[in-house]
């Protein structure tokens, strides 16, 4: 109460919202600025509120100590080695898919639309939205090797540098498709769980994740072979061991990119039909 | 009031959407002019085309046909100018709201092409005109929502707008929030002379703080007037009550001889709608007293808003407004 009656003395003092500023003196910002911002404003609470990147990680993690240790040891070394990769890969996966929940968030409490009403470009909303996604990806994957580096998993620093890269290729087509479905599923916050629930466990064991691949009846290979993130945890898995095979790496590389592509022309179309 | 040339002019603006292979036309040819300087009320109850017109004016969808130019700019051909031009306060919340208060108002002006110097002195100058100041670095979940409320205002008025567009500003608000919202409104029409382009389903909010009132319903300008001349037009409800059906229905012949006037009389009382009619209850209590049907009860009752939609549409605004809220409940 008291806040309200000292909002409207204040407001009696200090009477006017001044203007300081015409709308004619702004100069328009262009695509990469409007790209800027929206990215910034999309990291501030990534930034004010660090813990918040663990919120995506709680699946990994717990597949990381609960289901890891069930592997059997294999000969080429620890069955860490192997697994590790593929859980930075889950946590990329998971973290970028969760990503259009917030902004189904914001279509719910109105500051989406606040956003489209704005000069902000519309293609800037989205790609400024997928580019921060490698963020906390990068965060996450920093959380995963410092967990399980005492646990006797050797890395290669060239190696995860360059798997980073693809990773983040891969975040911003995963955030652009999760975006993509929150913005077709507007405020029906259930639509988006559900899709996002249904494609995730599928793509990580087609993508042998969890458990090789070697071995699975033909029908399985085949739906693996069409996954891309199937070639993204490839590349990963021999890029943090240190072995470059070109031809691998590259294929990792194409599955990003076609992740990456999709994300973006589907996101981009979601996004100028916005209302 | 000097009124040059309009900000807003619409042609036929129509606006159709399709739903369950039906064809529901929320706006029908809305052909409206609003002048520097104005602050003006779309009236009218939920589902009326309010919101879908502030929408077609606000860039957020597109007319289906008829044309708007808002700031001078067409909505379609030209909408990020008219997106530069304007401030729109929806009816949703501006902030994020796992943001922080400060920084969305940083990030609007961003958005506008302040320099970051100039959005951070902005942003402190609208939190502190608007009392949230020392909200402003909590996530902005956590504030009231009075305090949201005031916050999605600040952020509508980053660029220092000339024309501010408000979505039913003030549903949900309690009483007390919702008198210093519309005085915040109003004071931002006189003393920076921005105009104000608002929709409610609230009477008391159009007839207490716009100079003009558009009525709409079912997606048509049924009125436009400012409110106290839509009232005068209307005239007083005197209410009469008698002593018998017999001498209500002589006082309810007598009534009808007052030019202008519309009767209704039921049982032992008797309804007259007249122009001035205040100035008229005593001269015609007197005559009803010396024809020997002496009136026991009177009641002079000025008009409201919500009369004037009586009288337009056979409906009340409030009746309307709940048999929405109702249907919104039960789908």
């Amino acid at each position: 109460m008291s806040t309200i009656t000292r909002t409207h003395e204040d407001v009696t003092v200090e009477p006017t919202p001044a203007r300081r500023t015409t709308p004619t003196e702004l100069a328009a910002p262009g695509f990469l600025s409007d790209t800027w911002n929206v990215m910034v404003r999309e990291l501030k609470p990534v930034f004010r509120e660090p813990a918040s990147v663990l919120f995506a990680m709680v699946q990994p993690l717990v597949f990381l100590g609960l289901f890891a240790p069930l592997l059997p040891e294999v000969e080429t070394g620890s069955a860490l080695q192997w697994f590790v990769p593929g859980i930075i890969a889950m946590t990329a996966l998971m973290g970028a898919s969760f990503t259009g929940a917030n902004l189904t968030q914001e279509i719910v409490t109105g500051s989406h639309e606040r956003l489209l009403v704005s000069p902000l470009n519309r293609s800037s909303l989205l790609v400024g939205r997928a580019l921060k996604e490698v963020v906390p990806m990068l965060m996450q994957a920093a959380i995963v090797v410092a967990v399980v580096t005492p646990f006797s998993f050797d890395l290669n620093l060239v190696g995860v540098v360059v798997c980073l890269a693809m990773l983040s290729l891969f975040s911003i087509g995963v955030g652009s498709l999760s975006f993509a479905l929150a913005l077709v599923s507007k405020d029906q916050e259930w639509l988006f769980w559900t899709v996002q629930q249904t494609l995730v466990f599928p793509l990580l064991l087609l993508a042998g994740v969890l458990l090789p691949l070697e071995g699975a009846p033909g029908w399985l290979q085949t739906a693996a072979d069409l996954n891309p993130l199937k070639y993204v945890v490839e590349a990963a898995r021999h890029l943090f061991a240190g072995s470059f095979p070109a031809d691998t790496i590259a294929a990792g590389f194409a599955g990003a990119a076609v992740v990456a592509v999709l994300g973006l022309v589907v996101g981009l179309r979601a996004m100028r039909h916005s209302s | 009031m000097t009124h040059t040339h309009p900000v807003i002019r619409t042609a036929g603006l129509t606006r159709t959407f399709t739903r369950h292979k039906q064809t529901v036309e929320a706006v029908r040819g809305l052909d409206v002019e609003v002048h520097e300087g104005e602050l003006v009320a779309f009236l009218g109850p939920n589902g009326a085309g309010k919101s879908t017109t502030l929408r077609m004016l606000t860039t957020l969808i597109e007319p289906t046909s008829g044309t708007a130019e808002v700031a001078g700019y067409d909505v379609v051909r030209h909408r990020r100018d008219v997106r530069r031009s304007i401030g729109y306060v929806g009816q949703g919340n501006a902030a994020g709201h796992m943001q922080r208060g400060r920084d969305e108002v940083v990030s609007q002006g961003r958005a506008h092409g302040l320099s970051r110097a100039a959005a951070h002195a902005r942003a402190d100058e609208l939190l502190e005109a608007f009392d949230l100041a020392e909200h402003s670095r909590r996530p902005v979940s956590t504030l009231s929502g009075g305090q949201r409320r005031r916050l999605d205002v600040a952020i509508g008025l980053v660029h220092s707008p000339r024309l501010l567009f408000l979505d039913e500003p003030s549903t949900g608000l309690d009483p007390q929030n919702r008198v210093n919202l519309q005085e915040q409104v109003q004071r931002l029409n006189r003393e920076l002379g921005t105009t104000i382009v608002l929709t409610t389903h609230y009477l008391e909010e159009a007839d207490a703080i716009a100079d003009r009132v558009l009525v709409i319903d079912h997606g048509r300008l049924i009125a436009d007037d400012s409110a106290s001349r839509l009232k005068s037009a209307l005239g007083d409800l005197v209410s009469l009550g008698f002593a018998s059906p017999d001498a209500a229905a002589a006082a309810a012949a007598r009534a009808r001889r007052i030019p202008g006037a519309t009767v209704k009389a039921s049982g032992t009382d008797v309804a007259v709608r007249v122009a001035h009619g205040r100035d008229l209850a005593p001269s015609l209590v007197t005559a009803l007293a010396e024809a020997g049907t002496p009136a026991v009860r009177i009641e002079v009752v000025g008009p409201t808003l919500d009369d004037v939609f009586l009288d337009l549409t056979g409906r009340s605004l409030r009746e309307s407004n709940e048999i929405t809220a109702t249907e919104g409940a039960a789908a």
